[in-house]
């Protein structure tokens, strides 16, 4: 069975839909295929934030590490799911620890390189806003339910 | 589209309100705090038929009554099965019961899931916590029938990995391959693997065709509420979704008012109902 290509699973991907052809094409030359080891960090809390990933195979775990207590896994995300925003907004580095459960691939994009072309062209940068929006939306709300501690005494 | 109904099957019950003695015949721990019953009808009685989604009224002698789900096999009536947590007098007292130990038992009541009519269907079944308990037998029912349905999909969400229900069982009907599992919970440490976050962030990625899927879900109202926005976001209609309610059960056959909820007694109406049945009321305050 062949990979698909960056150029097919961008295309096809929630998360770049409503992109002209044009930009796509534009964002599938900062983009890179890469590929992560189980147990292995794909990014540290503090390191500047430089990338967005797309997953597309395995499963992430976000953490937090707590001293004496160690990771805490916050969320996994798995194929489709989005990883990482803070290479969108100052002071641009990652807040918290992203590690590798299984062997993950996923699509890299150059941030600096996104917002670039976000400022060159409001239109792309509304439309990967709104996006973007959307799935902050949808982890704050799993977030929220996950404090609710729904399933107590 | 065929509207789809929960069951109510008929029962042929000697006196509602008469207990029945039972012996404990088994005793296991599940989780800190959750516990299993197995038991059997103390006069030598033979089966104990009861339909996936009914509920007995447990009575702990000199202690009290509670409602509990019957969480056994459908298709092995001679177990009587309910899985609970100790959370008040009567089933901190019923964690303390041996094997050998007496207990009554009022039902089988309420009405069912609808098994028979998801057959043809897609099945999700959506758990969450201690919910897993009144919904394993639909699952149950529906791996008896196995060919009779499309994909069935168990998504189960609880706390921690300490607080996976049935987790041996789990892990069975994970390795089958006519069935899909996933579990996820609220928060974990390493060295857990697994998925980590609500059960709803789930549903997106379930592989059913919202056409011709039936969901049924069990769990608290909160999870039902947002596992029920995410299955109406794959569109999958009201009258396709079940959901089974609790509230505070005392006769079990609609006569004390306790659990009416909306124009419905839940022990007599219920537990489970239709969303598109309930949407008007459902979350509402007050009810």
């Amino acid at each position: 069975m062949s990979t698909p290509s960056i150029e097919s699973i961008l295309a096809r991907h929630p998360f770049f839909q409503e992109i002209a052809p044009a930009e796509l094409g534009a964002i599938i030359e900062h983009a890179r295929l890469i590929s992560f080891e189980p147990g292995r960090l794909i990014f540290h809390q503090g390191e500047p934030a430089a990338q967005l990933f797309l997953i597309t195979e395995g499963k992430v775990s976000l953490e937090v590490f707590a001293p004496q207590r160690g990771p805490i896994l916050l969320m996994t995300l798995g194929p489709e799911d989005v990883l990482g925003w803070s290479w969108l907004f100052p002071p641009y580095r990652w807040h918290l620890d992203a590690r590798a459960l299984e062997p993950t691939q996923a699509i890299a994009i150059d941030g600096a390189r996104l917002r670039e072309r976000c400022e060159a062209n409001h239109e792309l940068g509304y439309q990967l806003m709104r996006h973007s929006v959307g799935v902050i939306e949808q982890r704050l709300q799993a977030a929220l339910l996950q404090l609710v501690d729904l399933y107590g005494k | 589209m065929t509207a789809i109904v929960a069951s109510s099957p008929t029962r042929n019950l000697p006196d509602p309100m008469l207990p029945r003695p039972f012996r404990v015949q088994r005793v296991r721990k599940e989780t800190q705090d959750t516990f299993t019953l197995e038991l059997e009808p103390a006069t030598g009685e033979g089966d104990y038929p009861f339909a996936a989604g009914q509920f007995n009224m447990l009575y702990i002698y000199g202690v009290g009554e509670v409602p509990i789900s019957i969480s056994g096999d459908p298709t092995k009536p001679h177990r009587l099965v309910h899985t609970t947590r100790a959370v008040g007098v009567v089933t901190n007292a019923m964690r303390q019961l041996k094997r050998g130990d007496m207990l009554a038992v009022r039902g089988p009541f309420g009405n069912s899931w609808p098994v028979v009519e998801a057959q043809g269907k897609d099945v999700i079944i959506v758990a969450g916590g201690l919910g897993l308990a009144p919904v394993r037998p639909a699952l149950y029912h529906v791996l008896a029938y196995r060919e009779k349905y499309n994909n069935v999909v168990l998504l189960y969400g609880t706390r921690t990995p300490l607080d996976i229900l049935y987790r041996r069982e789990i892990e069975g009907w994970r390795s089958r391959f006519d069935v899909d599992v996933h579990v996820t919970v609220d928060r974990a440490m390493h060295p857990w693997r697994g998925n980590v976050g609500v059960v709803t962030r789930i549903i997106p990625k379930a592989p059913f065709d919202h056409l011709n899927a039936v969901a049924m879900i069990c769990g608290p109202e909160v999870m039902i509420h947002f596992t029920v926005l995410e299955l109406e976001k794959r569109g999958l209609a009201p009258g396709s979704i079940f959901i089974s309610m609790e509230r505070n059960m005392k006769c079990a056959i609609g006569f004390c008012g306790h659990c009416q909820w909306g124009p419905n007694f839940i022990c007599k109406d219920g537990p489970i109902f239709s969303y598109e049945e309930i949407k008007p009321f459902f979350g509402r305050r007050g009810l």
